[in-house]
């Protein structure tokens, strides 16, 4: 039961906290169309992380009524027995996110905005094709719904990769900066946690169509695939880079300050 | 006396089809001409001892006008005098463009949303040439261009067309 909370956090805090991200540009994007579809976006994203947070919190406070050994984990003591998707994304700490590390990394330009979000579409679109046919029915029609909205961003961002990368020589230089700065947190997409070995979630077996995808649009974008470099990891494990800091303080900001307002 | 003005009451609570019809006065927040049945997002009504139970699905998972359907459900069946209203959310099977009923897709057209084309055409992952056709509502031009994939909802795409100029939305396939 653990371990599927876990994971349920897990893909609710990538789908959380990009959007959080995202939402960033609110106002700000380049052109009127393009700070819309960002926002759009954001807009999925948080909707996917509201459903699979509501899910965690099912399982959480069901496991809590089940008593026993596991009800004194520390989720459960903080919020004194009933969890709600709220108290998952505003009261838990940057050590209980679970989220992939290179969700929370900055905006940057577009051109890293962009990245990103193609980078991290393509590894979702793959994850939740496979997580359709989950033997955990709930996590399995949650996958079955987002992938119809993923299967947008992954068009949407696989086009603007193109488009930049195969712009002009400053759009491209930007590209490159890009990957640059990004690539090194694609490696912990593949490399399981403990709680997903333990639902015998095989992400690794995606790694091949994922890079496959890249591999496409790059080649279209005449941008190359980076080789093999030392990959960072440890964001499914809570161990953040300093980003994600800033980004709660920002998204818990009002309900530290006013405990349980509402409006 | 009581008790057989009690059953009244319920067996017109189990009559599906005139509270389908109230439901028809509830509309999509975001396209007033719709109701929640042509949007098809109705999936079923219930009665649970004294409770009503309205199952829902949610267009788009990030919707934020289904919190508002909700709401908007309890208050018309509170004034028809269903005092217990509970409205469930459901997201299996999901939702698709296809549950717009065809009055839904004449009234959207009717209103200046391009309907959503029939699922065959769509949902892939092919880029730029796979633009789809979409038929401007107000000329009914086929000659049209997608301006960005996200309009001024999340359900919606922008396209322009290339006869009469006009832009419009256009209801994506899902
Ligand atoms: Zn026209």
């Amino acid at each position: 039961m653990s371990a599927l909370i876990d994971y349920t956090l897990h893909l609710a805090d990538n789908s959380l906290i990009l959007g959080q991200r995202n939402g960033e540009w609110c106002g700000h994007g380049p052109i009127l169309e393009q700070d819309i579809a960002i926002t759009n976006i954001s807009l999925d994203l948080i909707g996917q992380a509201r459903s699979l947070y509501q899910y965690a919190a099912v399982l959480i406070n069901d496991s809590e009524l089940s008593v026993s050994s596991k009800a004194s984990s520390p989720l459960e003591r903080r919020f004194g027995g009933e969890v709600s998707e709220d108290s998952l994304a505003y009261l838990r700490t940057e050590r209980e996110f679970k989220n992939c590390l290179l969700v929370e990394q900055s905006n940057g330009d577009w051109a890293q905005t962009i990245l990103r979000q193609f980078l991290f579409s393509s590894y979702q679109y793959y994850l939740y094709q496979y997580l359709q046919t989950n033997t955990d029915t709930t996590i399995a029609a949650i996958a079955e719904k987002s992938l119809k909205e993923v299967s947008y961003h992954l068009r949407w961002s696989s086009e603007w990769v193109i488009r930049l990368g195969d712009g002009t020589g400053e759009s491209h230089g930007r590209m490159l900066k890009a990957i640059d700065e990004l690539w090194r947190y694609t490696g912990e997409f593949f490399i399981p946690a403990d709680y997903e070995k333990e639902l015998k979630i095989d992400g690794a077996s995606l790694k091949y169509e994922w890079s496959k995808k890249i591999k496409t649009v790059f080649d279209e974008a005449t941008l190359t695939v980076p080789p093999d470099i030392f990959m960072q990891e440890g964001g499914k494990q809570g161990r953040h880079t300093e980003q994600l800091g800033y980004i709660l303080t920002e998204l818990q900001y009002m309900q530290r300050a006013y405990p349980g307002c509402e409006w | 006396m009581v008790g057989s003005e009690e059953k009244e009451m319920k067996t017109s609570v189990i009559d599906k089809k005139a509270l389908y019809a109230y439901l028809e006065e509830i509309k999509d927040p975001e396209i007033p001409v719709l109701s929640v049945v042509d949007m098809g997002i109705i999936r079923d009504i219930k009665l649970n001892d004294d409770e009503l139970e309205v199952i829902i699905t949610s267009t788009y998972t990030g919707c934020p006008a289904m919190d508002m359907i909700a709401a908007n459900i309890r208050v018309e069946l509170a004034t028809l005098g269903f005092q217990k209203v509970k409205v469930t959310q459901s997201i299996s099977p999901p939702w698709t463009t296809d549950w717009i009923s065809e009055d839904g897709k004449r009234k959207l057209k009717e209103y200046g949303i391009a309907p959503p084309n029939p699922k065959q055409q769509v949902c892939n992952d092919k880029l730029f040439a796979a633009d789809e056709a979409v038929q401007c509502p107000r000329c009914n031009s086929w000659h049209t261009h997608r301006i960005s994939e996200f309009g001024s909802t999340a359900c919606k795409a922008l396209y322009q067309c290339n006869d009469c100029k006009e832009p419009f939305d256009y209801f994506k396939c899902h």
